[in-house]
């Protein structure tokens, strides 16, 4: 500073001199910091546009699956010989070789063990499945013919989708040149093609990555969440609403109150150990149950829903608990009547956040098991069973090309679940706003 | 009514200028004191409030007359550091005693505060929020019949009887007062404190609530706070007043603003401070 500004002016004239001296740096400073805000929201936009555009370019395709159209002949003599349905023997009866004789038909210039097996693989190994279903629900059908779709194969089906080259030399790609001929033969028969994955959202977890489903993750996310918050929800809202409007404040009230934040920073795989050593030694749960997922989740978000609804019981005004109070009302009806109702929409948001977080938990669950590979949809709470964010890290794991696009679908399965949960938390609370 | 009850004795030591006791009073507060953790924030206060009678106390901001009146209904009870000494009798029983119930206490003696503070509900649902949560009606046609004549005697009924179901937010500060005022003699008190009632009204407004809280003598004994010394002239029969925790002088209203006795008295209603 020059001597002539360091004087303090003395007339208006003068003031108003410094003032203008002043402005131009003063918008200048202005207009930098909007420049900086409007670059940390176009950094942030893109990346969240470049994370969706990469995980749903990849995952769509996920939705579509190659189904292969086959004739088949439920031929008594091979699924039962001795002619008596008996419902245990059609359960374990050779399928296989329905699926390979409807083939067969199709192709019958293919002769020679290597190169029937090479036609055999254009059908996945789960084909015979469908058709143990149908059989075994109706026993009728045997002797019968049907023409129905069953999957592909997964590497036919990496072919339908481009990502198997045709000019890729054949001992580099996975399917023989006489496979891929007879692929051309189905398609242009209109008896292979992509249909959409009905097994992708009814199956379970599987080896084969065209049988592999999101089901089992969905349902058992969904009966870690709800175990969560029926356990979560109740207890922190209770925790806040005693520590904000009943509790002295004292030594004691601080303490908790430290530690209740501390819990919120504490890394969720150590609950996951917790949750191991108290859950599963000691009380004997059963691993992988989405019951002690649940339990273990459940304390994971409540310092997040304490914390949120300690701030939303704060945000009432005092003067609303005066008038409840000033006419008679006890603590009780004070806060059940008035004060938790205006909170509601702040524990709502806290609750919201809290269940998406444990949504997208997956290293606690790791610790207590839920990460094994099941195939079965679970059907109760103490069923094994895995979640999303697990079944998402499992596959990305796994060398297939089809589970590359199954990882990618089950994230977009995962944000859909997380976008109904915002829509609800949106809904709620303007349900609860109330206008002052 | 109660059977006439002599006020209590007076310490000796009481240096309050003025008739502190009136006869049968509804309260009767001796050696009142309240601390606010190291703050002594009432000093030694005797006073009693008469039936049918409007006391109001004036003083600077900060001499505790807010504070006094909170202790009326227990209301300093919300506050932590708020410990309060001393007796105050309603009707001979000492609303510090185990017996007395401080909801039953609020009950009896409702309060009107500052900032009208209507519940975010109904107009209809803030007058007979008391009444219900007290059990004072049988069912529906009492309760309406209650809300009816509450607000009727809040002069209210006219201006809301075609929305009684619109927020009670919605009305404007003056109406929303009365609502208050409604509310609290839905639950049929009998005695009524209001701090600074009027102080984020207009001036028509304020004669409304001036008016009032002359109709409610007649039925209740109402204590005002208030800062403005020409509506302690207008609506009061007895002034109290206040200094720095210390209860100066009290007596006939018209006796205060005339004559005071005490230097400070005179000093702050004509105008040298405060």
């Amino acid at each position: 500073m020059n001597s002539t500004s360091s004087r303090r002016p003395q007339t208006a004239a003068e003031t108003q001199d410094r003032v203008r001296a002043g402005l131009a740096r003063r918008y200048r400073a202005e207009r930098r910091f909007r420049a900086y805000g409007i670059a940390a929201i176009t950094f942030g936009v893109a990346f969240v546009i470049f994370l969706f555009g990469t995980v749903f370019s990849q995952g769509v395709s996920a939705l579509r699956q190659a189904y292969l159209q086959i004739d088949v002949f439920y031929d008594p003599e091979i699924i039962d010989p001795a002619g008596n349905r008996d419902p245990d023997d059609l359960m374990v009866a050779d399928y296989q070789s329905l699926v390979r004789a409807s083939l067969r038909e199709r192709f019958p210039t293919v002769e020679g063990r290597p190169a029937l097996r090479e036609l055999y693989s254009i059908a996945s190994s789960a084909a015979s499945v469908g058709l143990q279903r149908r059989v075994t629900a109706d026993p009728d059908l045997i002797g019968q013919r049907e023409r129905l779709w069953v999957l592909a194969d997964d590497t036919v089906d990496m072919f339908l989708k481009g990502k198997v080259s045709r000019s890729a030399p054949e001992e580099e790609r996975r399917l023989s040149d006489a496979q891929i001929g007879q692929i051309d033969v189905l398609e242009s028969q209109k008896a292979l093609k992509l249909r959409f994955n009905t097994a992708f959202f009814s199956n379970g977890d599987s080896r084969d990555p065209e049988q592999a489903g999101v089901r089992g993750a969905v349902v058992g996310s969904f009966l870690t969440l709800l175990i969560t918050l029926l356990l979560s929800f109740p207890i922190g809202v209770g925790a806040a609403v005693y520590l904000e409007e009943f509790a002295p404040r004292n030594r004691m009230t601080d303490l908790i109150e430290v530690n209740i934040n501390n819990l919120a920073a504490v890394p969720s795989i150590v609950f996951g150990l917790l949750g191991l050593a108290m859950f599963i030694s000691f009380f004997g749960l059963p691993r992988s149950a989405p019951l002690v997922g649940g339990l273990v989740l459940t304390l994971i978000t409540l310092p997040t829903i304490i914390i949120a609804s300690r701030a939303a019981l704060k945000a009432v005004p005092p003067s609303i608990r005066e008038a409840a109070l000033g006419i008679g009302a006890s603590r009780w009806q004070t806060v059940v009547h008035h004060v938790l109702p205006l909170a509601m929409p702040g524990v709502l948001t806290g609750a919201i956040i809290g269940m998406a977080r444990a949504l997208g938990e997956s290293a606690p669950l790791l610790m207590i098991g839920m990460v094994a590979f099941i195939v079965e949809v679970p059907t109760g709470v103490l069923d094994p069973s895995t979640v999303l964010p697990v079944q998402v890290f499992l596959w990305s794991d796994l060398p297939e090309r089809g589970f590359v696009e199954r990882t990618s679908g089950a994230i977009i399965v995962l944000l859909l679940f997380l976008i109904v949960m915002n829509a609800a938390a949106v809904v709620l609370r303007s349900k609860f706003e109330k206008r002052w | 009514m109660p059977e006439n009850r002599p006020s209590p004795p007076i310490a000796g030591s009481s240096r309050t200028i003025g008739s502190v006791t009136t006869d049968n009073p509804v309260f009767a507060c001796r050696d009142v004191n309240v601390h606010y953790g190291d703050k002594h924030a009432i000093k030694h206060v005797d006073i009693d409030v008469g039936r049918s009678e409007v006391l109001a106390m004036i003083g600077p901001s900060g001499c505790g007359k807010s504070t006094f009146l909170r202790c009326l209904n227990r209301m300093n009870d919300t506050i932590e550091s708020a410990r309060v000494t001393g007796s105050i009798m309603l009707d001979g029983q000492d609303i510090h005693d185990r017996k007395q119930d401080v909801v039953q206490l609020r009950a009896r003696v409702g309060m009107v505060f500052q900032k009208p503070n209507p519940f975010p509900k109904s107009i209809y649902e803030n007058v007979a929020y008391g009444p219900r949560i007290h059990g004072l009606a049988a069912d529906r046609g009492e309760l309406d019949e209650i809300v009816n004549t509450s607000l009727r005697r809040a002069g209210l009924w006219e201006e809301v009887k075609d929305r009684l179901n619109h927020p009670g937010t919605s009305l404007s500060g003056g109406q929303q007062q009365r609502l208050c005022i409604a509310r609290t003699i839905a639950v049929n008190p009998d005695v009524i404190l209001m701090d600074e009632p009027c102080s984020a009204l207009d001036p028509i407004a304020t004669a409304r609530i001036e008016d009032l809280i002359d109709e409610l003598r007649e039925s209740y004994a109402i204590c005002i706070v208030t800062h403005s010394m020409q509506q302690a002239a207008r609506v009061s029969q007895r002034t109290a007043y206040f200094h720095l925790g210390d209860l100066i002088e009290v007596g006939e209203t018209k006796k205060i603003f005339t004559n005071p006795q005490a230097k400070l008295t005179e000093d702050y209603i004509t105008g040298r401070f405060g």
